[in-house]
């Protein structure tokens, strides 16, 4: 193992972890559901695939292994994510959630209702 | 009020053949590696239940035009008669044999009766699922 790849391995899983621990502050900080959902689902998705693209890169140079389903994982979770997200806020606000006091814009207000 | 579900829909028809390619390649995998007719059959019967959740229930029944139950029967049948079909070698039940093949485009395979159970397994989990996901959704 080359200390190219260490390093390049090393910061794919620390900005990784430092994303999620991002997403989760704004889940805690951020004011109303859907400033949250947009943390959680944008920083979080993008620090899962930095690990999972650390973990490829580790095995691939330490044991050579070849790791399609990592691959697969990354491009799964990138698909996928951000529609979980876009569901749980579209439900959040079909059903009346109230956005934070401050928000200035509301472009569904008379179209959905 | 009419829900717009164009995202979610078009995302699970993507989706769902990853979905269906995984639990494949974890079915045959299972020798080998982590995997096997379980878990394979796990994972196909989320994929149509991400169907499911996507589309309707008659349009997903559509798509699959099958009883679930009968698969039940069938994967008994697969099981069943792989441990049987031991018995005609005149070798104790359950007793399984193998070979190495060459095919055509995979080349040298060995190829198992254990895949055959495994099978079995596989459909039974998915018509188990999908039949008490079934019931349940449609009990009103």
């Amino acid at each position: 193992m080359t200390a190219i790849s260490e390093v390049l391995i090393a910061a794919l899983l620390l900005i990784g972890a430092l994303l999620s621990v991002i997403a989760a502050f704004g889940v805690i900080r951020l004011p109303d559901v859907y400033t949250r959902n947009h943390a959680a689902s944008k920083s979080a998705t993008l620090g899962v695939m930095c690990i999972l693209l650390a973990t490829f890169f580790y095995f691939l140079v330490e044991d050579g292994l070849f790791s399609s389903r990592l691959l697969l994982g990354i491009a799964f979770f990138f698909i996928t994510a951000p529609v979980a997200g876009h569901l749980i806020s579209r439900a959040a606000y079909n059903s009346g959630v109230k956005m934070w006091d401050q928000s200035v814009r509301d472009d569904l207000k008379d179209k959905n209702r | 009020m009419k829900t717009n579900d164009v995202i979610f829909q078009t995302v699970a028809k993507v989706v769902f053949f990853m979905i269906i390619f995984f639990a494949v390649h974890l079915f045959f995998a299972g020798h080998y590696y982590p995997g096997g007719g379980f878990v394979g059959g796990l994972l196909t019967s989320g994929a149509i239940v991400l169907l499911l959740l996507a589309f309707d229930m008659k349009t997903v029944r559509r798509g699959f035009p099958v009883d679930f139950k009968w698969l039940i029967g069938l994967g008994l049948l697969f099981s069943a008669g792989t441990a049987a079909g031991s018995l005609i070698f005149n070798v104790p039940f359950f007793t399984h044999a193998y070979d190495y093949f060459q095919l055509p485009l995979f080349g040298k395979t060995s190829l198992h009766t254990a895949m055959l159970f495994d099978l079995g397994v596989y459909l039974v989990v998915i018509g188990v699922t999908m039949t008490i996901i079934q019931t349940i959704g449609e009990s009103e």
